[in-house]
């Protein structure tokens, strides 16, 4: 019996704080669903000329109030099988233990510590980053681009970011030559309030 | 230059050796290419040059086929056991399987994004696209795994005919490179 009290007890208070409505930031979720958002790489070709690629499948959750920008949360996880260069020779070498090692590390992550307000809509996201089972500080600067209701009902807020992050920073073994070291990421995100 | 009852025609010959080159070829090049450095002067030529002889390659063992049901096959030797017969029979229709599939997985790696394979910058063979998700990690998988177990049987193969040639000193091995055995020498295996 009191084993059985103290068991809903803790359901109780789980469930108290589970679904308390949080009354500082929107919860808002990445439309991958509908493709509003996307996650791209940029790295240069033997210094030569820039080679783009993405990842196609990736879904994410952030929580975001434009009046308090500290209390925002952004959390992203990326399928990294579906690295996309419009390349498939290529791709299925990045998918390799050259490069992601999808058999070993099927996902990437980022979640963020931090979000600061640098004005004019601008944000800095640091957060950790795993990437090829390696977990990084990084930085994604970001930029507000609108936000609003969407003509079907609901509401929207949108951002681009972009960072750089190292290959043998990631433990990614395969050179690519001195110039290419340095990938850009960049994201488009839209999220849709809930 | 066709098979007879007792020996291999020359085609035929022919075809099992350039095969039997091809193979052991395009596995050796296969596994030196993979492992390349970017810079690596051979990183891009290896590749394409892997891929046009490997279509090349099934141009010929589709000539080797026809060519094949046109001939007869040359009869067992006398001194083969019957599990000899049986084994030697599986093992050949395991090599035929396995060196077409490993030619058509590999020909889905490189067309899954529907490019097409050019065979020594002279010739385009049309993709047909990606039928199944991830399917150049699917198809690179199986074509690594099922060329590993090509050159084990093929390895194999090469090893009973040696057996055949060195212990049971029969003409097993003679015969696939052109020493034609005669009418009599069966028919004495065949009274002992």
């Amino acid at each position: 019996m009191k084993k059985q009290l103290t068991k809903l007890a803790f359901i109780s208070a789980l469930a108290v704080t589970t679904f308390l409505p949080t009354a500082h930031a929107a919860d808002y979720v990445i439309d991958s669903k509908g493709a509003h958002a996307s996650i791209n790489f940029k790295v240069q070709h033997l210094g030569y000329s820039w080679l783009t690629g993405r990842f196609d499948k990736f879904s994410g959750s952030f929580s975001y109030d434009a009046k308090n920008i500290a209390a925002s949360k952004i959390e992203v996880n990326i399928d990294t099988s579906s690295i996309n260069s419009n390349h498939a020779e290529r791709d299925k070498h990045l998918k390799s233990d050259d490069f992601l090692d999808i058999s070993k590390f099927a996902n990437a992550k980022f979640v963020s510590n931090s979000v600061t307000d640098k004005g004019d809509g601008k944000l800095a996201i640091a957060g950790t980053l795993t990437l090829h089972g390696v977990s990084k500080e990084i930085v994604i600067d970001a930029q507000t681009i609108g936000e609003g209701k969407d003509p079907w009902g609901g509401y929207r807020v949108g951002f681009s970011g972009t960072t750089n992050i190292s290959l043998t920073d990631f433990a990614i073994k395969m050179n690519l030559g001195p110039a290419s070291d340095n990938v850009q990421l960049s994201l488009h995100i839209e999220g849709i309030k809930q | 230059m066709n098979n007879t009852n007792l020996n291999y025609g020359s085609v035929s010959i022919f075809f099992h050796w350039l095969s039997a080159l091809t193979v052991f070829g395009l596995f050796a090049l296969g596994f030196y290419m993979v492992d390349l450095t970017y810079y690596h002067p051979w990183y891009k030529t290896a590749p394409e040059l892997h891929k046009s002889i490997g279509i090349t390659f099934f141009l010929l063992m589709i000539f080797r086929l026809l060519w094949r049901s046109t001939q007869i096959t040359p009869s067992h030797l006398a001194s083969h056991t019957s599990l000899e017969q049986k084994a030697g029979k599986i093992t050949h229709t395991l090599l035929l399987l396995l060196i077409f599939m490993v030619m058509i997985t590999g020909y889905l790696i490189s067309t899954a994004d529907g490019r097409g394979i050019e065979v020594f910058e002279l010739i385009m063979i049309p993709a047909l696209g990606s039928m199944i998700e991830n399917q150049e990690d699917i198809a690179g998988l199986i074509h690594q795994w099922l060329a590993y177990l090509l050159i084990a049987l093929a390895t194999l193969h090469a090893l009973a005919a040696l057996k055949h040639h060195f212990i049971d000193k029969d003409n097993t091995l003679n015969r696939i490179i052109g020493k034609r055995q005669k009418l009599e020498s069966i028919n004495e295996k065949t009274v002992n």
